[in-house]
C-alpha cells in the first residue's frame, strides 16, 4: 500500500558507496548464513526440522501482527506502538474464555465451534480496542508535529499494558492447551503437529482475504488512496475519517485473531508479553518493507526463522540470549541500508 | 518612593504588574493554605513558604535591571539549603512529606538527564527512544574505572578516594570517571548517530529503540562476550561497588572539602552532615553545569541551528544549515550529559545492575521532558524533579494515603508506568507543548508546522 507518488531518489548511506559494494556485502551475509544453515543441517538435522517447522509457526503469528502494523503505517504513516498491547489484551480475553467456558478436554465439531466462536469474539474486541485508541489518541494530532501521535502511542501502549496488568497480574497466565497436537505429518523423525498446522490454517485465508480486500474492494481501494494523499482523496469524497477507522478496526481483528492463536500454540500469556512481540513484528514489517502486505508476513516468517535457529540451534550459534540484540540488529542494518525493506518502495523516511 | 534598580519611565508598568500578580498571587496562596491546613495540619514552615512563594511571584522581577537573575538565583540558593530545612516543611496533602535528600539526589540526577534529552528531543526535534543506553554506558564507564572489576589487569590508582591502594583493577577518580564517561557516551553517541540519522521521525526513532534495547541485553551477557570468556559487565550481578567522590586528603586538609564522600560527616551551621548532604550538593553543582550548557547551547548559533531544523528541516537546508552534521551534534550533547549523569549516579548508588536499563526508563525521561514543556529548560527541570519525585517516593506515600483513606490495598507503584502512560497521552492530547513551555514551541504545537520530508514532492 506504499504511496506511489514520484519521488526524487534519495541519498542513502548506500548511494555514497560505489555500486558493486552493497550487493557484494548482501551476497556475503546471505552465503555466510547459507553456510550456517547448512552446516547445522548437516550436523543435527532432526534438531533443525523441528526449529523449522517452530519457526514457520511463529512465523505465522508475527505476521499477522506485522500486517496490523503495516496497515496502519502505510494510512497514518504512524507507528502504533499499542498493537502489540492490543494483540496481548485479545490473548487475556482468550485465556479467560477458554477457562470459563471449560474448554479443556473437549475435542470435535464443539471444539472447533467453540474456537471459531472465540475468534470472532476476540477479533471484535481487539478491533473495537485499536478503533477507540485511534478515535481518543490520534485523531485529534492528525495536524500537529508527528512526534506528537508517536508518543501518545507509547502511552497508550503503558496504558494498556497495565489494564493487562490489573486484569491478570503480574505472573504468566496460563491457558488450558485445547489443540489437538497429535501428529499430521513427519520430517526427519520430527512431528508436525496439528496445532502447529492450525496456526498457518488460519493465517493463510486471513492473508488472502485481506488481499482481496485491500486491492478489490471499495473500501480497500479507499485505504490505499487515502494512504496515498489524504486530502486528495477527501475531495474526491471519500470519507477520510470513516476509512482510517475501518484500516485500525482492520488492524485490530488481525491482532485480535493472532491473540487467539498464540493463546492457543504457547499456551500462557503475560502482561508485556505483547510489547516485546510487537516490536519483533513491527521488526518484521520493516524487514518485508512497510506498507507492503505480503512484505510484512515474509517478514514475520524471515524474523521468526532466525529467532527459532538461534535459540536451538549448536553449530556457532550466538543463543538464546543474543536473540533480541539480533533482531534489533537486524532492524538497524536494514533501517540504515535498505529502509524501504525488502520488498517495499522507497519511503521518504530513509532520507 | 524610588524603587531601587527600577528605570523610571518603568514605574506605572511595574506597579500595575505588582498590583495584578499580588491579587492572583494572594488567592492562591490562600487557597493552598487552608488546603494545606484542612488536609494535613498548621506548622510555621507553611507562612513562610507561602511568603517565599508570593514574593518571587508578585514582584514583576523582570521589569528590575538584573531582575532577571532574581527567581533563579533563589531557587538555587532554596535548593541549596533545602537539607537544612527539609525537616521543618508541612505535610502536603495525598504527597506527605517532601522529599527526603536521598530521593533529592536521584531526582536531581534524573532532571540532569532529562535536561540531556531535552537537548535532542526539545531542541532538535529527534525523538530518542533509546536515551536509556546513554545513561547506562556512563554508568558502565563508573564500573569499569572505579571498582576492582577488572583486577585481571593489574592495579591502577589515579587519585583515588576511599578505597586501600592494594585494591586491584583501575580506580581512577570520579571525577575524571565522571568527564570520561560524558566523553565516551559522546563519541558513542556520534557513533550511533551517523548512520541512523539520516533517517526521519519515526524510523530513527525506532532505531534508537532497538539500540536502547541492544544496550542491556548486552549488559546482560557480557560477563562471556561472544563466548571469549571476556567478563565485560559481569551479568546479571553487576558491578559493585564503585568508589565513592572525594577529593583525597590533600585537598581536604587544606580546603575542608570532604576527602571521601561515604566517610564524610562533619557539623556545619547547626546541622551534621552526612555523605547523603554532600552528595545532594555535588549533585546540584553537576545539575547547574548542565542548565547553563544548556542554556548557553540552545542561545549559541548551533542551538538556532537546532530549533532551525526541528520547525522545518527543508527550510534550514536551504539557508545553508548542515543538517548532518547539527544533528550529530544535538546527539552528542544529549549524550554527555547523559554520560555524565550515568557515572554520578553509578558512583552514588555505588553499583551498577543491567536491570536498571530498560526501556522503560528512556520512556520515562522522555516523559519528564514533555511534561514540563519540550525545549524548555525550566520546564523540564520541574516536569523532571517531579517524575523523579513521584517515582521514588510519591507514589508510594500517596498509594499509602489512598489505601488508609479508603481500606483498598492496591499497589500503586506496580502501576507506575501506566500513570506515566496516562501523564504521556493526557499532556500530548491537551497541553502538547507541556506545563511550561517555551513560547516557540508552543506556537509549532498549536498552528502546526510543516513536517513534510524533504525529497518528498507530494504534499
Amino acid at each position: 500500500m506504499a504511496t506511489q507518488a514520484r519521488r526524487l531518489p534519495l541519498p542513502t548511506l548506500a548511494g555514497r558507496l560505489p555500486g558493486y559494494v552493497m550487493p557484494a556485502i548482501a551476497f556475503l551475509l546471505v552465503a555466510l548464513l547459507v553456510v550456517w544453515l547448512g552446516v547445522n543441517l548437516y550436523k543435527t538435522p532432526s534438531e533443525f526440522y523441528g526449529l523449522f517447522l517452530i519457526g514457520l509457526t511463529n512465523g505465522a503469528i508475527y505476521g499477522l501482527v506485522a500486517l496490523g502494523y503495516s496497515l496502519v503505517y502505510g494510512i497514518l504513516e504512524l507507528i502504533n506502538f499499542a498493537h502489540g498491547d492490543v494483540f496481548m489484551l485479545g490473548g487475556m480475553l482468550v485465556a479467560t474464555m477458554v477457562s470459563s467456558f471449560g474448554l479443556a478436554g473437549d475435542s470435535g465439531a464443539f471444539l472447533w465451534a467453540m474456537i471459531l466462536f472465540m475468534l470472532v469474539i476476540v477479533m471484535a474486541f481487539c478491533a473495537v480496542i485499536n478503533t477507540t485508541i485511534e478515535l481518543v489518541a490520534y485523531r485529534r494530532l492528525r495536524h500537529a508535529p508527528r512526534l506528537a501521535p508517536l508518543i501518545t502511542a507509547i502511552g497508550m501502549s503503558f496504558i494498556l499494558q497495565n489494564v493487562g496488568l490489573v486484569w491478570k497480574g503480574a505472573r504468566p497466565t496460563s491457558v488450558d492447551s485445547i489443540l489437538p497436537r497429535g501428529e499430521v505429518f513427519s520430517i526427519g523423525g520430527v512431528a508436525y503437529t496439528w496445532d502447529k498446522m492450525i496456526v498457518l490454517l488460519f493465517t493463510v485465508p486471513v492473508l488472502v482475504v485481506l488481499v482481496l480486500l485491500v486491492q478489490r474492494t471499495r473500501q480497500g481501494k479507499a485505504m490505499r488512496a487515502t494512504a496515498q494523499d489524504r486530502d486528495a482523496s477527501a475531495m474526491m469524497g471519500i470519507n477520510v475519517n470513516r476509512t482510517i477507522s475501518f484500516t485500525f478496526f482492520i488492524a485490530g481483528a488481525l491482532a485480535g485473531a493472532a491473540g487467539l492463536l498464540y493463546a492457543l500454540y504457547i499456551t500462557n500469556i503475560r502482561y508485556d508479553e505483547g510489547f516485546r512481540l510487537g516490536l519483533i513484528a513491527f521488526t518484521a514489517a520493516v524487514v518485508g518493507g512497510i506498507g507492503n502486505l505480503p512484505g510484512a508476513v515474509l517478514g514475520g516468517l524471515l524474523i521468526a526463522m532466525i529467532e527459532s535457529f538461534n535459540n536451538g540451534l549448536g553449530w556457532a550459534t550466538p543463543g538464546s540470549d543474543w536473540t533480541q540484540s539480533i533482531i534489533f540488529g537486524l532492524l538497524i542494518i536494514i533501517l540504515v541500508f535498505r529502509p524501504e525493506g525488502l520488498l517495499g518502495e522507497q519511503t521518504p523516511e530513509g532520507g | 518612593m524610588q524603587i531601587p534598580l527600577l528605570p523610571a519611565e518603568r514605574r506605572a508598568e511595574f506597579d500595575a504588574g505588582l498590583r495584578h500578580r499580588a491579587i492572583r498571587g494572594g488567592i492562591a496562596v490562600v487557597a493552598g493554605i487552608v488546603l494545606v491546613t484542612i488536609f494535613s495540619g498548621f506548622t510555621v514552615s507553611l507562612i513562610v513558604a507561602a511568603l517565599v512563594a508570593l514574593a518571587l511571584y508578585a514582584v514583576p522581577w523582570d521589569l528590575l535591571r538584573f531582575g532577571r537573575f532574581v527567581v533563579p538565583a533563589a531557587a538555587i540558593i532554596l535548593a541549596i539549603l533545602y537539607p537544612y530545612y527539609r525537616d521543618d516543611l508541612f505535610q502536603i496533602p495525598l504527597f506527605g512529606v517532601f522529599p527526603s535528600t536521598d530521593t533529592a539526589v536521584t531526582m536531581t540526577i534524573f532532571i540532569m538527564m532529562a535536561i540531556g534529552l531535552n537537548i535532542v528531543v526539545g531542541y532538535a526535534g529527534l525523538l530518542d527512544l533509546g536515551y536509556v543506553a546513554f545513561y547506562a554506558m556512563g554508568a558502565y564507564t563508573a564500573a569499569w574505572f572505579a571498582t576492582p572489576h577488572f583486577s585481571e589487569y593489574g592495579t591502577h590508582h589515579i587519585g583515588s578516594v576511599g578505597v586501600s591502594p592494594e585494591s586491584p583493577g583501575f580506580h581512577v577518580s570520579i571525577w575524571l570517571v565522571v568527564l570520561m564517561a560524558g566523553l565516551f557516551t559522546a563519541i558513542v553517541g556520534v557513533i550511533i548517530g551517523l548512520p541512523t540519522l539520516r533517517l526521519r521521525g519515526d524510523y530513527l526513532a525506532i532505531v534508537t529503540l532497538g539500540f536502547g534495547e541492544i544496550m542491556p541485553q548486552i549488559a546482560r551477557n557480557g560477563d562471556d562476550l561472544f563466548g571469549t570468556g571476556f567478563n565485560l559487565t559481569n551479568g546479571a550481578q553487576g558491578i559493585n561497588p564503585i568508589d565513592p567522590p572525594g577529593f583525597g586528603n590533600a585537598i581536604s586538609s587544606a580546603t575542608g572539602l570532604p576527602s571521601d564522600y561515604l566517610s564524610f560527616n562533619a557539623d556545619f551551621l547547626g546541622k551534621e552532615l552526612g555523605n547523603i548532604e554532600v552528595f545532594y550538593w555535588t549533585a546540584l553543582a553537576l545539575l547547574l553545569f548542565t542548565v547553563f550548557c544548556s542554556v548557553r547551547l540552545r542561545d549559541s548559533r548551533l542551538g538556532r541551528a537546532w530549533v532551525a531544523i526541528r520547525e522545518d528541516e527543508t527550510a534550514a537546508a536551504a539557508m545553508g544549515v548542515p543538517l548532518m552534521r547539527t544533528k550529530t551534534w544535538a546527539y552528542a550533547a544529549g549524550a554527555f550529559f547523559g554520560g555524565i549523569a550515568g557515572a554520578y549516579y553509578a558512583s552514588f548508588k555505588g553499583a551498577v545492575f543491567p536491570d536498571d536499563f530498560f526501556f522503560n526508563i528512556s520512556v520515562f525521561i522522555l516523559c519528564m521532558v514533555i511534561l514540563g514543556g519540550m525545549g524548555n529548560v525550566w520546564g523540564v527541570i520541574v516536569g523532571g524533579g517531579f517524575l523523579a519525585y513521584l517515582n521514588q517516593e510519591g507514589l508510594g506515600n500517596i498509594g499509602a494515603e489512598i489505601n488508609e483513606t479508603f481500606g483498598t490495598n492496591i499497589d500503586v507503584p506496580l502501576y507506575q508506568f501506566g500513570i506515566f502512560g496516562v501523564i504521556l497521552v493526557l499532556v500530548m492530547l491537551f497541553k502538547p507543548e507541556g506545563l511550561i513551555p517555551s513560547a516557540r514551541r508552543k506556537a509549532e504545537f498549536q498552528e502546526g508546522v510543516s513536517d513534510e520530508p524533504l525529497y518528498d514532492v507530494q504534499r
